[in-house]
């Protein structure tokens, strides 16, 4: 199949193009130079054209997803959709089952999403779910900081068998990359107890900087597309933004193996905090901009806040009990033997609530703060934030000071105090949003050969929204950015078209990207490391190892990346 | 003749999943189960088998093929208006996750044998929130594990020694010793007989004692009665003791709280009893699920519809709601105009008023066993043992999701190709409507 | 006549014969009442005599088995469809029956003790 866009005006940051008008040629699943008599144009009438969306923080598939879906059936009943001749019946807003998941990403322009925290243990459970997700192309951090082998040769310093380590469980869980998460803490939650960065975890003597920076280091040694990607200790509580800084510090030294950060920070807003309790809780969205305008080793994705009802969700099991022990609505929480853990709440972020105000202000501070945007992605850290369907709108209040401005009328005071938003005149241009979604968050994973840009060659992901560039004002004409992202006039995955005019037209499989570590880095130390796995196998977990690994039959619809370093 | 040993198989009988379990084969038939519980070792040894598929023709049974009971199955659920697709609790996640698209297709009910067990569970999970964890937490850091209403030793039998009791762990390297045991039951089960501490309980006053239990933990013992539900109010301010002062507790809870009076009221209260422990020590709860992959009916059912089990896609889009749209209820009601029943048996398991309903319209079983539905049944449509013949994935009883194995080779069709037939001939059938 | 509290739930021959409810294990596994001693000896019956029980919802006879770990005044009928011949069937607004803590007469019979088939037949006459 060969399409034809036609009359488009293109944003592809990637590639240094910024509102052209140009022509985009598919053939198959690639965006190729041009195509002789195309099976299909498409003349997109001055509309833009840009990147399929890039979602590189997500959480949408897995144990703790489902485990929201489960104790949260008046969340369910608020995205009802009955089934169509090609969809599947939907539920949910912040808690959404597959098919809505799949279908609203789609329509909203998005092609790849990357669920963030995948259990070892539970891999399974998410890879189930990704086949249940059609569309998106997909990938899954796994949970490797609070893991027991890790913390163990954190503590001895074996990298070598740490590589080995990553390696067997990147490909024993089918993961694209390293997700750390209140690394040490969720350890700690096994007692009931955290840790904030150089506190010794119990039982192990090791503090979390030498985990992240053992698995910073590892992570480069093994050549891995993407960076380690943390959730940093002492989140949501007030004053964090000492220790999110310095996590950053911790990893200054650690040579990145490919051109890109060394470490990618997630959901900032909720690590941007000053104050000493929630009475002086403030910004400081400022600080943390500051430094990573001055430094080049970190990216971040923002993790907004919007005003509404919906589930937070992670493996940081502490803060999630701390969290509910605020509003005590009902908490789930689920630790994963010699692993990890979770935790699950519903949390209502209230505008006239000083607290949530001041967060939601901290997400946008960042956004307008960080001066390049290639170093920051959008995200809500979906559903903890508040669900990725507000991005539409999150978009408007980085693009319009006039949006800013009508809605900083209706939060609490507390934010004309102890934030900055209201001071920040910056408005986002269409360029910065498209590197935010698009070219960035490609970057950031390690798959900008594919993924984020039109480039001749990279996967044929495009969406098409009802906006004309070239007479719009995006300061002004707020409103319409928030109606028109969400539905696209066409979205494209892989050279075929799944979205015409905000409806579900194709239902492919999605991919899922995992990696593969190989070469001597990864396997130098193998046989020591798997000697020292059989033993916790046989002494601690409950599973045989045997049938630990997750089979080749979870993903049908795998790619494998290989990275081989001698 | 040699004989192969498979190692690692998984069980298919509990929800305890043990996959530790060796099969002895010999000439493409299993000889001999080791290392299994009597439950297993049996599920897995096998029985007399259904051995054809069957149709109801004026009272009795006549074997027909493959292609005429999915004709007729198909023929059923197409014409239906209240369908109900129930069970999915003995067979694999991939034989569920078609079931859902079935009952999609044919606006269906779908149910789940949780809801005869641990719907009560769900409901007052739905409520108050899942305090959890693996079973590996408790395996490696438990000093206090609380049976209340379930009976490990007669439902669960390897419970105790692989995940909970006598096994060893990281912290607790003396297992049993370094463990204390209670068990609070309205009778002296077996599992109360190997307690540190048997606490006996009047039937129906669980509730009672989980208030107690969380009045005395707030500091209020002086406003409880001298006897709760029977049991000392001494006895309640020593187990309120036991829970605050240990390292890591944990409430195993059965179906002595689901099945009997104020049900998921009892959850929401013993859910907010381990919630309020968090803020001593550490405390979790683990609901001990019955059949192996009744816990993936659940998972599966939630992110394919968003809700665990009583789905009713009358309306397209999944409507849930536990106490009309549930099994029983449903009979009850004389709403269902016909039933599927599958990997689950009703006809054991359900009351007599429920079965009265399911005599009266078309039932169609699915099932490698004749038991008391197929006594009801119309249609008898025999499969292959998943977990035994079929491999695919179940959810331990703590979420932990394994691969089942295929041990032998079978001649039955699998459930998720008798369902895709059975699909692929509905849809026929409606798109010629 | 006793009146009593009726309990029913999972054992290990019952669970053994999951798949096996058709056969004579399975029968002797599900098809009995336990009781302690004292209430054996107080409706007069030995272990291996038939007993009716009977509730609200129905009766049924089954087999009388010893189990002194059961308190006075309570009875316990493996679950299968002995048991569930005569529990509650009201689902307290959840969808799940009331199995146990059901309020039941115990009485020595003559009667049968009925085969899984003429249980079961039962329900298809009515």
């Amino acid at each position: 199949m060969t399409i034809l866009i036609k009359n488009g005006v293109v944003f592809d940051p990637a590639q240094g193009i910024d509102g052209e008008k140009m022509d985009i040629a598919i053939d198959g699943d690639k965006f190729v130079e041009d195509v002789s008599s195309p099976d299909e144009v498409i003349d997109a009438g001055g509309r833009m054209v840009v990147p399929g969306g890039v979602e590189l923080h997500t959480h949408i598939a897995g144990g703790k997803v489902n485990a929201g879906r489960i104790m949260r059936p008046e969340d369910g009943r608020k995205g009802r959709i009955p089934r169509g001749k090609l969809t599947r019946a939907c539920s949910g807003f912040s808690v959404l089952n597959t098919f809505a998941t799949a279908y609203t990403y789609a329509r909203m322009g998005y092609t790849t999403t990357f669920e963030a925290a995948m259990p070892p243990l539970l891999a399974r459970h998410t890879h189930e779910e990704f086949e249940d997700t059609p569309i998106t192309d997909k990938g899954a951090l796994v949970l490797l900081d609070n893991n027991w082998m890790t913390i163990e040769y954190a503590k001895s310093g074996d990298l070598d068998k740490l590589a080995a380590y990553v390696s067997w469980m990147s490909e024993a869980s089918k993961a694209y990359g390293i997700k750390i998460v209140n690394p040490g803490g969720t350890e700690a939650w096994g007692w009931g107890k955290n840790c904030s960065i150089n506190d010794p975890v119990p039982g192990f003597d090791v503090t979390p900087k030498e985990i992240i920076k053992a698995l910073a280091q590892v992570n480069e040694d093994l050549g891995l597309p993407h960076s380690i990607h943390i959730h940093c200790n002492d989140l949501g509580h007030p004053g964090n933004f000492e220790t999110t800084i310095e996590t950053y510090e911790a990893v200054k030294d650690i040579k990145p193996s490919s051109d890109r950060q060394v470490m990618h920070a997630t959901h900032t807003q909720f690590h941007s905090y000053g104050g000493s309790n929630w009475g002086d809780f403030e910004s400081k969205a400022d600080e943390i901009a500051k430094y990573i305008n001055k430094n080049d080793h970190i990216t971040i994705d923002l993790g907004v806040v919007m005003f509404c009802d919906t589930t937070t969700m992670t493996a940081d099991g502490p803060m999630e009990y701390s969290l509910h022990t605020l509003s005590r609505r009902k908490w789930s929480n689920h630790d994963v033997e010699l692993e990890t853990g979770s935790g699950i709440i519903p949390v209502a972020y209230s505008p006239k609530i000083g607290v949530n105000a001041i967060q939601w202000a901290i997400g946008l501070e960042l956004a307008l703060l960080i001066t390049d945007p290639w170093k920051m992605a959008l995200t809500t850290d979906h559903p903890n934030g508040c669900p990725f369907t507000f991005y539409p709108e999150i978009i408007a209040l980085l693009m319009s000071k006039a949006k800013r401005e009508s809605m900083l009328e209706t939060v609490s005071e507390a934010v004309g105090k102890r934030a900055l938003i209201a001071t920040i005149d910056r408005e986002l241009t269409w360029s910065d949003i498209i590197t935010m979604t698009r070219a960035g968050p490609a970057k950031i994973l390690g798959m900008s050969d594919t993924k984020g840009s039109l480039k001749v060659g990279a996967d044929a992901d495009l969406a098409i929204y009802d906006i004309m560039p070239e007479s719009f004002d995006p300061t002004k004409d707020y409103k319409t950015i928030e109606d028109k992202l969400m539905r696209t006039v066409y979205t494209i995955k892989g050279g075929e078209i799944v979205v015409r005019d905000g409806e579900i037209t194709a239902t492919p499989h999605g991919r899922t990207f995992w990696v593969n570590p190989a070469g001597k880095k990864a396997e130098a130390a193998r046989d020591g490391m798997l000697e020292d796995l059989e033993r916790m196998f046989r002494d601690y977990y409950t599973v045989s190892m045997a049938n630990y690994p997750v089979q080749d039959e979870y993903i049908p619809h795998g790619v494998e990346i290989r990275t081989e370093v001698n | 003749m040699a004989a192969e040993t498979v190692s690692n198989v998984v069980c298919p009988l509990c929800g305890c999943l043990c996959d530790d379990i060796e099969v002895i084969v010999e000439d493409g038939k299993i000889s001999n189960v080791k290392k299994a519980c009597p439950l297993g070792k049996n599920k897995i040894m096998g029985h007399d088998r259904i051995k054809a598929p069957m149709i109801r023709e004026n009272g009795e049974f006549k074997e027909v093929s493959y292609d005429d009971v999915i004709e007729k199955s198909a023929q059923i659920l197409a014409q239906a208006k209240r369908p109900l697709l129930y069970g999915w609790a003995s067979l694999i996640c991939e034989a569920q996750r078609k079931g859902v698209e079935l009952a999609e297709e044919i606006g269906a009910l779908i149910d789940t044998t949780a809801s005869v067990c641990h719907g009560s569970t769900v409901v007052g999970v739905q409520g108050r929130g899942a305090p959890g964890c693996t079973l590996g937490e408790i395996k490696n850091r438990a000093d206090l594990v609380i049976y209340w209403g379930c009976n490990p030793q007669e439902a669960h039998p390897r419970h105790r020694a692989r995940y909970a009791h006598s096994v060893k762990g990281m912290y607790r390297p003396n297992g049993k010793n370094d463990r204390k045991v209670f068990v609070i039951d309205v009778r002296e089960t077996k599992t109360a007989k190997v307690a540190d501490e048997f606490v006996k309980i009047d039937p129906g006053y669980d509730y009672m004692a989980f208030s107690a239990l969380r009045t005395i933990l707030a500091g209020h013992a002086d406003v409880v009665p001298d006897t709760v539900g029977g049991v000392a109010k001494e006895k309640l301010v020593e187990m309120v003791d036991a829970m605050k002062s240990c390292e890591f507790g944990v409430i195993f809870g059965g179906m002595g709280l689901t099945h009997t009076r104020c049900r998921y009221k009892n959850l929401e209260n013993v859910i907010s009893l381990v919630d309020e422990l968090n803020a001593h020590t550490k405390f979790t709860l683990i609901p001990m699920r019955g059949h192996y992959n009744v816990n993936g009916s659940g998972h599966s059912l939630a992110w394919l519809t968003g809700y665990p089990f009583a789905i009713d896609f009358s309306r397209g889009y999944a409507w849930y709601n536990p106490g009309e749209t549930t099994s029983n209820d449903l009979l009850m009601r004389r709403e269902v105009d016909a039933m599927m029943a599958i990997a689950g048996d009703p006809g054991a398991h359900f009351p007599g008023e429920s079965l009265r309903h399911m005599a009266k319209i078309p039932l169609i079983q699915i099932d490698p066993y004749a038991n008391p539905t197929t006594e009801l049944a119309d249609i008898v449509i025999p499969t292959a043992v998943s977990g035994v013949e079929v491999d695919g994935t179940a959810y331990r009883m703590d979420g932990v999701p394994i691969r089942t194995r295929k041990v032998v080779e079978t001649e039955y069709l699998t459930d998720e190709e008798v369902l895709e037939r059975i699909l692929t001939r509905v849809r026929e059938l409606k798109g010629g409507n | 006549m006793k009146e009593v509290i009726l309990i029913t739930g999972r054992t290990l021959k019952q669970g053994s014969n999951l798949e096996n409810k058709m056969s004579d294990a399975y029968f002797d596994a599900a098809a009995r009442c336990e009781m302690n001693e004292n209430l054996l000896t107080r409706i007069g019956a030995s272990v291996g005599d038939a007993v009716k029980v009977s509730t609200r919802f129905g009766e049924v006879v089954v087999n009388a088995e010893k189990d002194d770990g059961l308190p006075d005044g309570h009875i316990f009928i493996p679950m299968g469809p002995w048991a569930n011949a005569i529990v509650d069937p009201d689902t307290g607004g959840v969808g799940t029956p009331t199995f146990k803590g059901v309020p039941a007469n115990i009485e020595k019979t003559d009667g049968a003790v009925l085969s899984v088939k003429d249980l079961i037949a039962r329900y298809r006459e009515g």
